[in-house]
């Protein structure tokens, strides 16, 4: 009898790691031969820890349990969900990126064989570097990481530049508050990300790879180094290390990355030279996102045309959202783009945890825009989201009730990119910390009026005139909140 | 006069050739690809606000004042990263853009003191008043303004209340100058620049200047700036510290210099500069600088200062007395690598025609008289063959016995920007170096062999090129001579210079060496630069003609990234040695022997100029314990102090009956001179001096002479007084004379040098603008000369008694003998010498870091301060020679270089010991017997053992023998010595002599 007990993070941090042990004991007390697997969550993160059982094939699952429940569950008298595969709030969901994540057992390579792994790779190693990169600039896929830009053009660039080492970078510095994606795969699906690696190392002549992840996932940093080594037969040529970051944000901005690869200060650097051309210790190096780089297998394993099918307008493919925030049922959903807002929160997320209604929800992380609910009929997909103020960045949605205030979420923005800026460019670095006063300011009432119009001032110049996205969109959450909610910053009043 | 502005451009200048044309505000500009936006609108006369940027630092984007909008694209670019595209139309100036500058001024200035101490040399307020910036809106809280100085630095100081955080001074610190000993500390509002959490004088900071002259603020000003106040002149001239030859703006107020910035402009240094040369010209003004002209009868009286007629007429009589008592050869002069090249050549043209005698000698003589010697058997020339802006185009390195960023530091940035473009390095030196390891810097090799075995390093490195079938047969037939190409090929594969037979002596593992040669013989461009560490030997001379072989049978001669170079000690090394310096040479280092020559110097000087070398300076002092030589004139040298086996040197000396002796500084020699001359500081001069890479730079005068007189002056004032009419009426005149006389200097005059910048001689009808690179198509000499070069092994060895090998060299902040720099601050950063020992050899003797030793030799002994390191290797000890007191050359020996007479400073047999401070020494150990007799023997010898015994040897030896040695040496050896104690070679070059 296989029984699957999430042993990613997010389980984890729910005690699934007591309950493995407490259902290992009871088995044994019964002398019963089970195979315990931890496999990594399924992403319905309310359910967790949700233990399966697999029986004539079929799993059944059992939600948040407890070391207590062991007896319960293994007798067959603690309350089922039900069969997984049948499971709605799964099975309506449309998984690409996600296929294999909380399915398989995360470091077994037949696992993985046995459901689709290194189809990709395979068909790839037959293919020319071109018919790579166009197979993957035929599908649509965009970056994931939040700016969206097309992952076959920059292989292009990457591919067509001549040096005698490239190298590939998996960015998964994942900071953004409210999300959670990379590492949820990184933890439940590692093979994938490797195989998607593998594939663009091929697409573009690189040997070297390195993935960045930061320093508080140390979960996912264990399971990528050993998926490395046993992954390595099937990686040929293609070296690839993980480095593990220092607990700085923007070192998820990909230039300062790349500087704390090179082991220095995580600073942004200008561009151009475009990373593309003059990247890692200044070679031609692919950047891309956890989620980006994971699509990648699947697009070659089943077609470009398939991919594309999925999406909306220049939004093609899935998106993998992340529902986090005051929010009854959060978690992993992965749907085509263009699901509305509305569908993901109230749908998938079934409103607020608190059951007060929703007053604000901001996508996209902490230099997102706080949207009300005018704007929960939203499409999510990258050119909507624009067009309505925001961005969709890397999925994340986090939901406030009405007892939120805008004016001090407007603060923390400021406030967050004051400790996170890298400190170089002027307008972030001196910008960021009189941004947090002068609202202190406007909440303090004092000359609000004049304040408001210096804070938008400093808006403009944080915005048009940062070095990186860091500065350049921290006046997104704080213009959205000033614009879409004013009663919030009238001093009190 | 007025403050010289040299323009900033922003961003450096393109190396690109393709050109591109871009429409800025309206006006079409055609720069190089890849210029950046703001440094073509600079071009066209567009001024781009800006605070990160500057033309000597890559661009870095991060102040957001050079905004800037481009059709057709979104946002508001910054310039300085921005490079233009054909067709480019840009516009720097919009409503928009004004918004967004004077908001980043308002932030800037939101932390910011209303007003800088250093006024105007702050640029923030000028800034946001050109940009527009009326009131700041901000009420802030947080602020940088309570930040305490730092103080340390003796020269700057660091106000980080006035920083701005632009990274000017860390980009500066890890591009230019290569140290990284600044960052920036914290992130976002609490990014603070910092030398490493600790103060500018406890950190990594080497004083460079280069951050200090980069900073947009008063941040990091010139202590000067505040106390003095600001410049209202600039002079640019010539630092007159090491070989480099930087070219600084003397910044002046009235005739107080308020400080040296390094010039862009500058040939030698583009910019940069040192410790030194930045900031420790301070002695030119300590009080213990001399400006009365002194004399004495004996040096047991007290100076009596007198005037300038009376000590020279006082001079001239004694001189004349001395060569009336003892004949005409009886006197002699010393030329200074520290004066111009004018001054130098009135001294030795003062000592062929005033004093009728060739004995001149230099103090290039202790030095580089090797790499004169070597360079001229094999290419043809003494001189190094590059400029120093080839090492940009390395791929491999090979530094042998130099220590660059100690001894020759901007040169040594310049070379550490190469190694860290991806250039190889290979470390040829008994110390672990700098170079071998420091911040993006590593060696690939470090051959850290034995004190005294160079040679058998560079044979085996030329062995494993000849016998691996790496050296560049098509360089080798198109450009040597072929005969000697095959004897020297046949000597060079023998076995006994393979790495393996070498590994004995050297104790470098033959794997290493084989390594290194493939490493350097396989590189596109490999180039070698060598230091003192090479001529300082018994086979000085040897070594020199090993690395021109290497260089040779490797092709790596005659274009960009590739030749030899020596590096040399002294501001004017290469000049003083130019100007005839030497005993048996003419300017132009043309030999004394040849009638031709002589002519030309006979008709300008209207007297004859014997034909005969005159002595050497070791010479002189052993004829002076002789009886023989008994009057000198010594400018600007301090033979007691820099001179091998000291208690020799001040018994010569202590022989002579006029010692005369100019100088700033009343100098360990003055302790033995009857007349005191007082000399000129670099800032007085009005001349030129030559660099390592043959570059003529211009000094000029940036304060009048505080002597009230030029020391060329002086030398024509003796010269009249001795009875010959010598006259200029400018230091100009002097190079005209200079240049009417000497073929590589044909096309030099002071008016060219003002107007068109320094040149690299030769400059002559075949390069009218000079010679960057020499030998580029052939060398000077025709055919390359490869030359034997078999190891003998140094006579100075190690027994039980003196079981160690001591070797010396310098430190950054300290210079020489000192006289300058230990009348500078810069004694904060090394006060006394020390001497470096292996913790192994520590342990053994009882010695602890930081306590008193002795160090003893055959010669003599001394007294300083062990350090415990493992920079040298067990068995090998190291020492400065900075200060007097621990008086090095007491220990050194008069072993020297068979060739030239270069003194063997590298290797000496010493014991160390454990010491209290005050013990009694006495510092020299008493000398018997016939001393000039025992060292004419020891270098005839020498001389024959060097030149290996193929064809017929003594032909060699006696060409030798006439070429360079005295006749009265050449009569000692005839006829004093007794032959048994010579060599069979010796004997029959002897008789070869006799019969010419």
């Amino acid at each position: 009898m296989k029984i699957f007990i999430p042993g990613d993070s997010a389980a984890q941090s729910v005690g699934s790691d007591l309950v493995a042990v407490a259902i290992a004991a009871e088995a044994a007390k019964r002398n019963l031969d089970i195979t315990i697997v931890r496999n990594g969550t399924r992403g319905a993160l309310w359910l967790e820890p949700l233990v399966e059982i697999e029986r004539d094939g079929k799993r059944i699952g059992y939600s948040n349990v407890s070391s207590d429940d062991a007896a319960a569950v293994l007798d067959g008298t603690y309350p089922s969900i039900g069969e997984l595969d049948s499971f709605e709030w799964l099975t309506k969901q449309d998984r690409v990126t996600y296929k294999r994540v909380g399915i398989i057992d995360p470091l077994s390579i037949s696992d993985y064989e046995a459901h689709g792994g290194f189809v990709g790779l395979a068909k790839a190693q037959k293919m020319s570097k071109a018919d790579i990169v166009a197979e993957v600039t035929e599908s649509g896929l965009r970056g994931r990481g939040g700016a969206g830009f097309p992952a076959g053009i920059k292989w292009k660039t990457v591919m067509e530049a001549s040096a005698d080492q490239k190298y590939i970078c998996c960015n998964a510095d994942e900071g953004d508050s409210g999300t959670f994606a990379d590492r949820i795969l990184m933890e439940g699906d590692p093979f994938t990300l490797i195989e998607g690696m593998a594939i663009a190392a091929l697409a573009v002549g690189a040997t070297k790879g390195f993935i960045y992840i930061r320093s508080e996932y140390p979960a996912a940093i264990s399971k990528l180094k050993q998926a490395i080594e046993i992954a390595k037969p099937k990686l040929g040529d293609f070296e690839l290390k993980v480095r593990a970051g220092a607990g700085s944000y923007v070192c998820g901005e990909e230039t300062a990355m790349l500087e704390s690869l090179e082991g220095k200060r995580g600073v942004v650097r200008a561009k151009p030279p475009l990373p593309a051309l003059e990247g890692l210790f200044g070679k031609p190096t692919v950047i891309n996102n956890v989620l980006t780089l994971a699509s990648v297998p699947e697009i070659l394993a089943s077609g470009a045309a398939a991919y594309k099918a999925r999406g909306v307008g220049r939004s093609l493919g899935t998106q993998v959202f992340q529902l986090a925030g005051n929010i009854k049922q959060g978690g992993i959903v992965e749907t085509g783009f263009g699901i509305t807002l509305d569908e993901l929160v109230n749908g998938y997320g079934a409103g607020t945890l608190t059951g007060k209604p929703i007053r604000a929800i901001q996508v996209g992380g902490p230099l997102g825009a706080y949207f009300g609910k005018d704007k929960l009929q939203t499409s999510a997909d990258y050119e909507s989201m624009i067009e309505a103020g925001g961005m969709l960045g890397h999925g994340g949605i986090v939901v406030f009730d009405e007892s939120v205030n805008l004016a001090k979420q407007a603060r923390f923005a400021m406030e967050f990119c004051s400790i996170e800026s890298c400190g170089k460019c002027t307008p972030c670095r001196i910008g960021s910390t009189r941004g947090v006063e002068t609202i202190d300011l406007i909440i303090s009432g004092k000359d609000v009026a004049k304040n408001k119009e210096l804070l938008l001032d400093l808006c403009e110049v944080m915005t048009e005139g940062s070095l990186c996205a860091m500065g350049g969109l921290t006046p997104m959450p704080v213009k959205s909140a000033l614009n879409n909610f004013p009663e919030d910053f009238d001093g009190g009043k | 006069m007025s403050l010289i502005m040299e323009p900033d451009f922003g961003t450096p200048a393109s190396k690109k050739t393709e050109r591109v044309t871009v429409e800025i505000d309206g006006k079409s500009v055609e720069v190089p690809a890849d210029t950046s936006i703001m440094r073509a609108a600079a071009e066209c006369g567009i001024d781009i606000p800006k605070l990160c940027a500057t033309d000597r630092l890559k661009a870095f984007g991060s102040c957001r004042l050079c905004v800037v909008e481009i059709d057709g694209r979104k946002g508001t670019p910054s310039s300085c990263t921005t490079p233009v595209a054909e067709g480019m139309k840009i516009s720097t100036k919009s409503e928009k853009l004004d918004r967004l500058r004077q908001g980043v001024m308002e932030l800037y200035l939101s932390d910011h003191p209303k007003e800088c101490a250093v006024g105007d040399a702050c640029e923030v307020h000028g800034v946001a008043k050109k940009v527009g910036v009326k009131e700041v809106r901000y009420e802030a809280k947080k602020t940088h303004l309570d930040l305490p100085k730092d103080e340390t630095n003796p020269y700057f100081t660091f106000d980080s209340t006035e920083c701005i955080v632009c990274n000017r001074c860390v980009r500066a610190c890890d591009e230019v100058q290569g140290t990284f000993a600044l960052t920036i500390s914290g992130r976002a509002f609490d990014a603070r620049v910092s030398s490493g959490n600790t103060s500018f004088i406890e950190s990594e900071c080497v004083s460079c200047g280069a951050c200090v002259q980069v900073c947009p603020t008063g941040a990091l000003k010139e202590k000067n700036l505040l106390t003095i106040g600001a410049p209202t002149r600039s002079v640019i001239t010539t630092c007159a510290y090491c070989g480099v030859g930087c070219s600084f703006k003397a910044e002046m107020k009235g005739n107080e210099v308020v400080r040296m910035i390094p010039l862009k402009d500058g040939g030698a240094n583009e910019g940069h500069s040192c410790v030194k040369g930045r900031f420790a010209w301070g002695y030119a003004s300590h009080q213990d600088r001399q400006l009365s002209p002194m004399i004495r009868e004996k040096i047991t009286d007290e100076w009596r200062k007198v005037s300038w007629d009376e000590a020279i007429a006082y001079a001239a009589n004694g001189l004349k007395k001395v060569q009336e008592k003892y004949g005409w050869d009886s006197i002699g002069g010393i030329t200074s690598s520290r004066c111009t090249n004018e001054e130098v050549y009135v001294v030795q043209k003062m000592v062929r025609a005033a004093f009728g005698t060739n004995n001149v000698d230099t103090c290039a003589r202790v030095c580089h008289s090797p790499t004169g010697y070597g360079l001229n058997k094999t290419f043809g020339t003494s001189a190094g063959t590059q400029n120093f802006e080839s090492v940009e185009h390395a791929d491999v390195i090979m530094v042998i016995g130099a220590n660059p960023t100690d001894a020759h530091p901007v040169f040594g940035s310049r070379m550490k920007q190469a190694l860290r473009r991806g250039a190889k390095l290979i470390v040829v030196d008994p110390r672990q170096i700098d170079l071998v390891k420091s911040p993006h810097v590593k060696a690939e090799h470090h051959l850290q062999l034995l004190p005294g075995t160079n040679v058998a390093i560079i044979n085996a490195l030329a062995h494993v090129v000849m016998t691996e079938g790496l050296a560049d047969e098509k360089f080798i037939a198109e450009r040597c001579d072929a005969d000697a190409f095959k004897v020297w090929a046949e000597f060079i594969k023998r076995p006994e210079n393979s790495p393996e037979a070498m590994e004995k002596v050297s104790s470098v593992p033959a794997s290493e060496i084989r390594a290194a040669a493939r490493l350097y013989a396989t590189a596109s461009n490999a180039a070698i630069y060598y230091g003192l560490g090479v001529t300082e030997h018994s086979q000085g001379s040897t070594m020199v003609m090993g690395i021109a072989n290497l260089a040779m049978a490797t092709g790596n001669i005659g274009r960009k990234g590739v030749g030899v170079n020596p590096l040399r000690g002294q501001n004017n090394v290469q000049g003083s040695c130019d100007m005839g310096s030497f005993p048996h040479e003419l300017p132009g280092y043309r030999h004394i022997s040849n009638p031709d020559t002589r002519a030309i110097y006979e008709n300008i000087w209207g007297v004859k100029i014997k034909e005969k070398p005159g002595m050497r300076i070791p010479n002189m002092l052993d004829a002076a314990i002789a009886g023989e030589y008994k009057g000198i004139y010594i400018q600007g040298e301090d033979i007691a102090q820099s001179d091998p086996n000291t208690a020799h040197v001040t018994a010569g000396l202590a022989a002579m009956e006029m010692v005369i002796v100019q100088d700033l500084f009343l100098n360990e020699t003055a302790k033995y001179a009857h007349v005191f001359l007082p000399g000129t500081s670099f800032l007085e001069k009005d001349g030129t001096f030559t660099n390592a890479e043959r570059r003529i730079n211009r000094v000029r005068p940036a304060m009048p002479s505080q002597t009230g007189k030029s020391e060329w002056e002086v030398t024509c004032d003796l010269a009249k007084a001795m009875g010959y009419n010598m006259h200029y009426n400018n230091a100009a005149e002097i190079m005209d004379e200079i240049a009417a006389t000497t073929p590589t200097f044909r096309g030099v005059s002071h008016a060219r040098l003002d107007a068109e910048g320094s040149m690299q001689w030769p400059v002559n009808e075949n390069a009218p603008d000079g010679t960057p690179i020499m030998h580029i198509e052939k060398f000077v000499r025709g055919a390359g000369n490869f030359m034997l070069t078999p190891y003998v092994a140094t006579e100075e060895k190690t027994n039980r008694k003196f079981p160690l090998l001591l070797t010396t060299g310098r430190v950054l902040s300290q210079y020489n003998v000192g006289a300058q720099t230990r009348r500078t601050g810069n004694n904060i950063w090394h006060s006394e010498d020390t001497l470096d020992i292996h913790e192994s050899d520590a342990e053994l003797r009882g010695i602890k870091d930081g306590s008193w030793v002795k160090l003893s030799s055959r010669v003599g002994q001394t007294l300083m301060r062990a350090r415990i390191t493992d920079e040298v290797a067990p068995g090998v000890v190291y020492t400065t020679f900075h200060f007097p007191e621990s008086g090095a050359n007491v220990i050194t020996t008069d072993y020297s270089d068979w060739a030239t007479n270069c003194p063997e400073y590298k290797v000496t047999a010493v014991q160390v010991e454990p010491s209290e401070h005050l013990a009694n020494l006495s510092h020299g150990n008493d000398e018997h017997g016939d001393v000039q007799l025992d060292s004419i023997i020891r270098m005839a010898n020498q001389i024959a053992s060097n030149i290996p015994a193929a064809g017929a040897p003594e032909i060699e030896v006696a060409h030798h023998l006439t070429q360079f040695w005295t006749p009265v040496m050449r009569k000692r050896l005839a006829e004093d010595v007794d032959p048994k104690l010579l060599s069979d070679v010796v004997k029959k070059a002897l008789d070869l002599v006799k019969q010419s």
